[in-house]
């Protein structure tokens, strides 16, 4: 595998700072590769499972880092481990099923086996048959257990890094993103169900557009449309020092959630554009802070939703150059009543492929994908409300996503 | 009532609602889509995944038939997705139940997609779980569950299945 030398990188981005990005990045397969290396197998952390997904010992769950392949088991003693899905043998994947149950590991091809921390433990005819063939006397299981990754549990998500020497998780997050993180996993998770949207484009298109406040009023024109009018809200952007995770959040100014609520409501029933089951827009403030939306993104491939009362996790998984995969998996709470979770299940109409505010979100990064062509030398513009990476009072503002390349840069040494 | 084998009396009419179900679709008479539901009907998008594991979130779910009708305006005015169609090819349906005027029937469809560029794919395949309400005089859905075979949906699921 060919990845650039580092000389070869000034010629890709000569601009200094995050306002000017090289259209190469979104389809250059030596980029891609060096992605792979250098972030999701480098020192991040990446979301692996919900803690409820796998409750009891031996339960695992296949899943990717990046798009390299990965188990998460929960052990005996409760900790959580992961490793590569991958033998040490001849290198088939171990684990076929998203999830399961399992004591041991054993490889469908020649029957290796491993325990639930990735540790070799069995080989078929180690000894050969009748004293012929076996493995050489030079051949050592310790040699060839699975490669692991650190994992941490915060909230109940599972987080792994394959950089054993990475920071810890929460110095990773830092105080506030990792609060706001807590904020909308408090309680114990119940997952309520399961979507994947695919993406004709590269990873980062969706990760820039997670990280942008800018389109949202423009692009997505559901409320708008229907008159959803919305009281004065205040909000903002919250960016973490190192620019790599964000914060997005608008929240009632000097009135209560539910009065916004209901007032949306009686708004959109009461104009000839309005919603004929206004219903969609019921909600509470369950959380008893006023925010009625928070989108946080931990670099380099979570995003975690809030809303209204729609929860998701949402997973980026690079499949490719020029395609990916966004994992939506949609959570309550174990002690929702039946309305919370109506409410809930309401609300998700507003959000995945299909959703009203959220589905062309799938086709715009295919509209830069597609127009990459010719785009050799040129750079987009990311210079809304600036050139810095801070924290930012408005939502007119493309902050974010500089914080975005700010780690991108400095991890893939670009 | 069998599972297997039943020449059920409500196959020609089930047959016929789902045909013309799939026309109204394939043809974009979308605002005509929600006269084929009771006023208190359910619908629901979900996956054969979800829908085994009793996972109660849908891709577009709906508890009346006015949840459809504000779809077919959001689509019509404020969505932003580009031209498309679908070609429903729609199975013969199977009577699994009822009670009454409800018939309970499921039909497997297989959905193409075709872009304005002319680009095809096959977009969905799975089964509709359809709950009929014959005792009009014309049958309606009072519940569809439309089950995908696959979790994935490619880039946007706008028009309805
Ligand atoms: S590849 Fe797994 S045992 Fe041979
Ligand atoms: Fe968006």
């Amino acid at each position: 595998m060919k990845t650039p030398s580092s000389a070869a990188a000034p010629s890709l981005w000569p601009d200094p700072g995050f306002t000017h990005i090289p259209y190469e990045l979104y389809d250059d397969p030596e980029i891609y590769a060096r992605e792979r290396e250098r972030i999701f197998m480098g020192p991040t952390w990446n979301y692996l499972a919900l803690e409820c997904e796998i409750p009891n010992p031996g339960d695992y769950k296949a899943t990717t880092v990046g798009d390299v392949p990965v188990v998460v088991v929960r052990a005996k003693d409760g900790s959580v481990n992961a490793f590569e899905n991958r033998c040490a043998h001849r290198g088939a994947l171990l684990c076929l099923e998203r999830f399961g149950n399992a004591r041991a590991f054993t490889c469908v091809y020649h029957a290796w086996s491993y325990d639930q921390a990735g540790k070799l433990v069995g080989v078929a005819f180690e000894k050969g048959v009748k004293g012929a063939g076996g493995m050489p006397p030079s051949f050592k299981r310790g040699d060839h257990n699975l490669r692991t990754l650190k994992t941490a549990t915060k909230a109940g998500l599972v987080f792994g890094t394959f950089d054993h020497a990475a920071p810890s998780l929460d110095d990773y997050l830092g105080p506030e993103i990792g609060g706001r993180l807590e904020r909308v996993l408090g309680k114990p998770v119940k997952v309520l169900g399961y979507n994947t949207q695919v993406l004709r484009n590269n990873w980062k298109l969706y990760a820039e557009n997670v990280k942008d406040p800018y389109h949202a009023s423009i692009l997505h024109l559901f409320f708008t449309t229907f008159k959803v009018n919305r009281l004065t809200q205040k909000g903002g952007i919250l960016v973490d020092g190192s620019g790599a995770h964000h914060v997005s959040y608008s929240m009632i100014d000097g009135n209560s959630a539910e009065a916004e609520y209901r007032d949306a409501k009686l708004r959109s029933d009461s104009d000839e554009f309005g919603l004929k089951e206004p219903s969609l827009l019921d909600g509470r403030d369950e959380f008893g802070d006023g925010i009625t939306l928070q989108i946080l993104s931990v670099f380099p491939s979570l995003v975690l939703q809030q809303i209204r009362n729609s929860l998701v996790v949402r997973q980026i998984v690079p499949k490719g150059p020029d395609r990916s995969e966004v994992i939506w998996t949609h959570y309550g709470f174990d002690d929702d009543d039946g309305d919370l979770t109506d409410l809930r299940l309401r609300q998700a109409n507003m959000v995945g492929p299909a959703g009203y505010i959220s589905m062309e979100d799938g086709a715009v990064g295919a509209f830069v994908q597609r127009a990459l062509p010719g785009t050799r030398g040129e750079r987009s513009i990311v210079m809304m409300g600036g050139d810095g990476v801070e924290s930012q009072a408005s939502r007119a503002t493309e902050t974010s996503i500089r914080g975005f390349w700010k780690a991108y840069r400095s991890l893939m040494g670009l | 009532m069998a599972i297997w084998g039943n020449v059920d009396s409500n196959v020609p009419a089930v047959t016929a609602l789902l045909a013309d179900y799939a026309a109204c679709i394939d043809a974009d008479a979308l605002e005509q889509w929600p006269d084929f539901f009771t006023t208190e009907c359910h619908y629901k998008i979900t996956t054969a995944y979800n829908h085994a594991k009793g996972l109660p979130v849908g891709l577009i779910y709906a508890h009346n038939r006015a949840m459809l009708e504000d779809r077919v305006v959001a689509l019509r005015k404020a969505n932003i997705y580009e031209a498309q169609r679908y070609r429903h090819v729609v199975s013969g349906a199977r009577i699994t139940g009822g009670t009454g005027d409800l018939v309970e029937a499921e039909t497997s469809f297989l959905v193409v997609r075709t872009m304005h560029d002319g680009a095809q794919d096959l977009f969905a395949s799975g089964r509709y779980l359809d709950r009929i309400d014959t005792s009009g005089n014309r049958p309606l859905f009072a519940e569809k569950i439309v089950v995908l075979d696959s979790d994935k949906i490619d880039t946007l699921l706008a028009i309805p299945l």
